[in-house]
């Protein structure tokens, strides 16, 4: 009989760890932490590994997602799924209920997305929550800003990140310590990238949104990108949908989320995709990150995750 | 990329103008770690600022501010991967704020890279940054000889370097160094052996990093799991399930196994062991995350620490530690009190005395000092108002390592590595005039001797555990640990060796006039040498017991546990005994130890038997 040990770990193994460590610090540590959650394979990652973290008790904290209203339809429906099958409380914040308050104004015209106003209905849910920790399944090798941030950041009472007064963060000891009204954004999956989350997707055989695998859809070529003609996206004069072989590298606000060509039809084929292309997901995909080169950097200043 | 391959950490050093960026640059770019978009990106930026090349600085240089004023401020992790390894380097900036971030990306790190500019050679910059790779105990130093190219790719430069920075690095109990001369800019010995140095026989740095092995640097040997958080589910379809979670932080957990809670000190075997998620396992190491069972209810809470009965951590609120502070907005001053992080468990504390500050560019110690500043670094003794359970950080880093926390910013201010108790021995000595010799318990002096690898570190530990288990005050002075304070200042010529065991029998003397059992582990080659350290006891009217660790060289060299002996042989460490220098063993020693005698555990069974006549 071979022993089954975890004396020789390998790299996703001792990824894995790093972040169930994590996880169970933060149990331990806050009043009351909730999850981001987006059906995105990030957030689907950081959900399995929680869940993982405290077997065989259901995981100590509900989900939260912050929805802009402007979704891929099989990613609600998978995230909907998700809370069926596994009893998970789940809470929504809608960007929808700020705008209709008026406490955010939605910009108009094309290329435009709700992505920014995330910020306000993100802060308002960990308000009224009363969240002291907010996991995000943010990766320091997505961008370039994301790359400086700790995996316990600090924000102050209005949620902002102050990259000059970050903590020095060593060892396996996290400090939680914050007041009333301040709390502290995780990132389990920091030192993650985007090859380790496909790997461990075909390893551990997590199901996902099937938009991550190739399919025919209708797209709008705008910038050198493929968005997807949906419901919620403005075209141009001129631009003419076509039907394409795509799938998604990320999922977030329909309007700003491209997609690349790929034949990737399953995990294995995805991993393999991935491991040798030559372009970031977020350059791939992402509009907003294309507004100015300190994109990211202002948006965590003003809260973002 | 396999999913089975290895995570290696690295921590990158080096100087303002050394070419740092440049190296890292190449390292990712010639292993695809670079994305197309990413290079479009910071070559926009850099035509923008009018650079004449493209500044791969920027791919690191994350924020703003950074960017705009041209300097690395903070820390930034950067992944790449081979087809065996994936690699996470911690880029640390060279100039501000230096010893801070150093310490930060360097506390997880398998391996440093140190570089220095050939036409420089080895600079204050480049000692520090060894020391602090010393301090922070990272196993490995690769010292990254750069910008060959501008000095013709000569050989003598790259030795002159070497030599250098070899006789700077024995004074730091730095054993395993290994030398790369590259260029970075045109990527020779980098990801690719260069032409243009034929007299270089090793591997090209990206080669070196995929095959360092790092496997052994795990602590093995001692048991230890900081419980961090209890799982005890509420279920309506009565599941029992009660267990312990936590991240495994030294030695092999074995399903079977006797383990004792501390502090409780309540005993048991452990029943189960799962994996995340539930999978069931035999065994498990550091740093597995594990969640276990045991046979028997006993309460236990986070903060305790499981370890095995017959070898506990050190367990107390009085202990010595080295500390970097971190804080500018205020300074660690005695009396002073913070909060303690150490492993699961958090506790006040009061920092009860500085000993010193040091000086990181000159290893000068300034024991007239009063407080630390940004990024200085000093031996504090500190009381915890709970007991720590802890191992001296050379020895685990996990239970060795704390920070401090400012009780009312909730800031991380301090990092600290624990040498070990408060030595309250010398107290007794002080105010010998009220107390006799007879009144405090006999001391003694076990002087281990034999050649590095014989396994006197192994014995002298079995003995100490033997010895405070049966309730006999004892103490180890190894050589190593010495070196790191006591004869920091001292390194391996024969004068030097002399001094180091002159020093260390005084202090053994002392010790053994306390009441103490000292067993000193020391390689202590020369015949005279040990001598005087009889001399000493015999003086003193003091017991010395000197004890002949005698495995055969083939043996030792067999064994190598640190790896000595194949850098000896080929070359890289000068005057090692056994190798390149003499051993003189003892011609009639009180003990004499040979493989064959069994364990270490019979062996150390058999010493303390002799000299306690027990």
């Amino acid at each position: 009989m071979t022993a089954r040990t975890a004396v020789t770990l390998s790299h996703l193994d001792a990824l894995e760890a790093e972040s169930v460590h994590i996880f169970r610090e933060v149990a331990a540590q806050f009043e009351r932490p909730g999850m981001l959650f987006s059906g995105g394979k990030d957030s689907v990652v950081m959900f399995h590994l929680a869940r993982k973290a405290f077997w065989p008790a259901p995981m100590p904290f509900p989900l939260m997602h912050v929805d802009t209203g402007h979704n891929f339809d099989e990613v609600i429906e998978y995230r909907d799924r998700v809370v069926d099958q596994t009893g998970v409380q789940l809470l929504v914040s809608y960007v929808q209920d700020d705008i209709d308050a008026g406490r955010v104004v939605e910009e108009t015209g094309v290329g435009t997305s709700r992505n920014r106003l995330q910020t306000a209905a993100l802060l308002r849910g960990i308000q009224e929550n009363r969240f002291d920790a907010v996991f995000g399944g943010a990766r320091r090798d997505e961008e370039k800003a994301r790359a400086k941030e700790r995996v316990f950041s600090f924000r102050d009472a209005f949620g902002a990140w102050d990259p000059r007064a970050q903590r020095p963060e060593l060892w396996k000891l996290y400090n939680g310590n914050h007041r009333k009204g301040e709390h502290i954004r995780v990132f389990p999956l920091s030192n993650w990238t985007e090859l380790d989350i496909w790997q461990y997707i075909e390893r551990e055989d997590i199901a996902l949104p099937p938009i991550y695998y190739a399919h025919q859809r209708e797209v709008i070529e705008r910038d050198g990108m493929l968005l997807a003609k949906t419901r919620f996206l403005e075209t141009l004069p001129g631009e003419e949908a076509r039907t394409e072989l795509v799938r998604f590298r990320t999922v977030g606000d329909a309007t700003c989320t491209g997609c690349v060509e790929s034949d990737a039809a399953d995990n294995a084929a995805v991993v393999a995709e991935v491991a040798g292309t030559r372009v970031t997901e977020r350059g791939a995909t992402r509009a907003d990150d294309r507004i100015s080169e300190a994109g990211m950097e202002d948006r965590k200043k003003e809260g973002y995750f | 990329m396999s999913e089975h391959a290895q995570l290696l950490r690295i921590a990158t050093a080096g100087s303002v103008d050394d070419g740092k960026s440049t190296l890292i640059g190449r390292l990712l770019f010639d292993s695809k770690g670079i994305f197309e978009d990413q290079l479009a990106s910071i070559e926009a930026t850099s035509a923008k600022r009018g650079d004449e090349y493209t500044d791969l600085a920027l791919l690191t240089d994350g924020l703003r501010s950074e960017r705009e004023q041209g300097i690395t401020i903070d820390v930034a992790y950067r992944y790449f991967s081979s087809p065996r390894r994936k690699f996470i380097i911690a880029d640390t900036p060279g100039h501000v704020q230096y010893t801070r971030n150093m310490v930060t990306g360097a506390s997880t790190a398998d391996v440093a890279i140190i570089l220095v500019d050939a036409r420089k050679g080895v600079l204050e910059q480049t000692r520090r940054h060894a020391f602090l790779s010393a301090l922070l105990g990272i196993p490995r130093l690769v010292v990254a000889v750069n910008k060959m190219d501008l000095v013709d790719y000569d050989e003598a430069t790259f030795e002159a370097i070497r030599t250098e920075f070899t006789d700077f690095a024995a004074k730091l109990e730095v054993h395993d160094v290994t030398f790369v001369p590259l260029s970075a800019l045109k990527g020779d010995n980098v990801v690719d052996r260069s032409e243009a140095m034929p007299w270089y026989t090793g591997p090209a740095l990206l080669d070196h990093l995929e095959n360092v092995h790092i496997a052994s640097d795990r602590n093995l040997t001692d048991v230890r799991f900081p419980v961090q958080y209890v799982i005890r589910p509420q279920r309506a379809d009565g599941l029992d399930h009660r267990s312990f979670a936590g991240t495994v932080a030294g030695g092999i957990m074995k399903v079977d196994d006797e383990v004792v809670v501390m502090p409780s000190g309540r005993q048991s075997t452990i029943k189960a062991i799962w994996g995340p998620g539930g999978a069931e396992l035999d065994e498990a190491a550091a740093p597995a995350a594990v969640t276990i069972a045991l046979n028997d209810e006993i309460d236990i809470v986070r903060g305790e620490m499981i370890a095995r009965p017959g070898n506990r951590p050190h367990q107390g609120t009085e202990l010595e530690a080295m500390v970097c502070w971190f804080a500018d907005d205020s300074t660690l001053t005695p009396n002073k009190r913070y909060v303690v992080k150490h492993t699961t468990r958090d506790t006040k504390a009061i920092v009860t005395g500085l000993e010193y500050r040091l000086d990181v560019n000159t290893l000068h110690r300034d024991p007239d000092s009063t407080e630390l500043g940004l990024n200085e670094i000093g031996r504090i003794g500190l009381r915890t108002q709970t007991p720590l359970m802890y191992d001296p950080y050379r020895r685990n880093r996990d239970t060795g390592a704390f920070i401090l926390v400012d009780e009312l910013s909730g800031n991380t201010v301090g990092a600290g590595m624990i040498i070990g108790p408060a030595t309250t021995g010398s107290n007794v000595v002080w105010h010998a005039g009220a107390v006799q010799r007879g009144d405090r318990g006999q001391g003694r002096t076990l002087w281990l001797t034999g050649l590095s690898g014989s396994g006197k570190s192994t014995i002298a530990s079995e003995v100490e555990r033997l010895l405070i288990e049966s309730g006999h005050p004892a103490y180890i002075l190894d050589g190593d640990n010495l070196r790191h304070g006591l004869n920091a200042d001292l390194g391996f010529s024969a004068e030097d060796r002399a001094e180091n065991i002159r020093r260390t029998a005084e202090v053994a003397a002392l010790f053994a006039d306390a009441g103490v059992v000292v067993i000193c582990s020391l390689i202590s080659p020369m015949r005279a040498d040990r001598d005087k350290a009889r001399g000493v006891h015999s003086a003193a009217d003091l017991p010395f017991t000197e004890v002949f660790v005698d495995t055969p060289l083939a043996e030792c060299e067999a064994r190598d546990p640190k790896g000595l002996y194949a850098k000896a042989r080929a070359g890289e460490i000068p005057e090692f005994t056994g190798v390149s220098a003499p051993y003189e063993p003892p011609l009639t020693p009180d003990l004499h130890i040979r493989p064959e005698d069994g364990t270490a555990e019979e062996v150390a069974q058999r010493i303390v038997s002799s000299i306690l006549g027990v």
